[in-house]
């Protein structure tokens, strides 16, 4: 296997693992947010709007980290870095 | 297929560049500015009212509460910079029910801008609301020792913000492209409405964190007001 080859074979399974192992995180902790937040939802639905509106800020902070996740596998596959260097590289010669 | 609508050059002159990113920018500014100046050209105060007056005051009217909710004094001061971020980012996401339209704040360098924007932002509204010494004491308010924590979340939040609406943004798009090429027809249109509520989400959210972080720079008058309005609930 030449370093092409090596190189983009890493790059996808690097990106889908990325994203598939990434997003498990995230997905657990939105899950338990929402849940908590539903909770004290229906004990105080007087509250509602700064839950939702907390709880809205939280989520947006728990899925920024499945969205960094998901911008690096797309950095793999459509801007990746190495594989531009590697072709440089070859036309180069 | 492209990651973002900067590689979309439309014309290029030795070094300029027009991309699409540039394109669909000044075109939203353009609608945003010249639809409100249509609007608000002539205003009626009685009970009769333009179809745009109402829309408008419906959205300039909820922007207002919402950042009053937030715990800002004077929401009417920083409805300015909130409600143009809104805006901006919240059309730039509608606009993609337009054919060929890409949205501008799927670009890693608007959505930079943007969140260069707010990181400028907190420190001025901060210092003009509790003065520069008051403003650098947030710095080190638990302990001197959070001293580089603050500074890092400082830098780390803003590159949060942008990189979470670019992320957001550019799936959206990436998404519907990939299933163009797999499903033509049925599918895409599901995920460009999805596209649309995710869109109207981060334009609430990313402005929500704006406002969130100017409350949190002049905070110092936040806790008083608690602890007098507690004071009063015990009282009564």
């Amino acid at each position: 296997m030449d370093s092409m080859t090596a190189i983009a074979v890493a790059s996808i399974v690097t990106a889908g693992l990325t994203t598939g192992l990434g997003v498990v995180g995230p997905a657990l902790g939105e899950g338990r947010s929402v849940a908590t937040a539903l909770t004290s939802l229906a004990q105080q639905p007087d509250a509602s709007s700064t839950i939702t509106r907390t709880l809205f800020v939280g989520l947006a902070m728990i899925e920024s980290t499945a969205i960094y996740c998901f911008v690096i596998s797309m950095i793999l596959i459509f801007a990746n870095p190495f594989w531009n260097h590697v072709i440089a590289l070859t036309t180069g010669k | 297929m492209h990651l973002s609508p900067d590689e979309v050059i439309l014309w290029q002159y030795c070094f300029i560049k027009l991309n699409a990113t540039i394109v669909s920018t000044w075109g939203l500014m353009l609608v945003l500015v010249i639809g409100s100046m249509l609007v608000t050209h002539k205003l009626f105060a009685g009970a009769r009212r333009t179809r745009g007056q109402n829309f408008l005051e419906i959205i300039v009217s909820s922007i207002r509460k919402q950042i009053d909710e937030i715990g800002i004094d004077h929401p009417e001061r920083y409805i300015g910079f909130l409600g143009t971020l809104f805006l901006f980012v919240a059309t730039a996401a509608f606009g993609t029910i337009i054919p060929a339209y890409e949205p501008p704040t799927g670009s890693l360098s608007t959505t930079v801008a943007l969140a260069l924007c707010v990181f400028v932002a907190v420190p001025l509204y901060g210092i003009a609301d509790q003065g520069l010494a008051g403003y650098l004491k947030s710095y080190v308010e638990p302990t001197a020792l959070m001293l580089p924590f603050n500074i890092i979340s400082e830098l780390s939040r803003t590159l949060a913000l942008a990189v979470r609406l670019f992320g957001n943004m550019m799936s959206g798009t990436m998404i519907i492209a990939i299933l163009l090429t797999i499903t033509p027809f049925l599918f895409p249109i599901v995920m460009t409405a999805l596209g649309l509520l995710t869109g109207m989400v981060q334009a609430y959210i990313f402005s929500i964190l704006a406002a969130v972080y100017m409350a949190a720079a002049m905070r110092t008058r936040q806790p008083q007001a608690e602890s007098a309005s507690t004071t009063e609930n015990t009282n009564n």
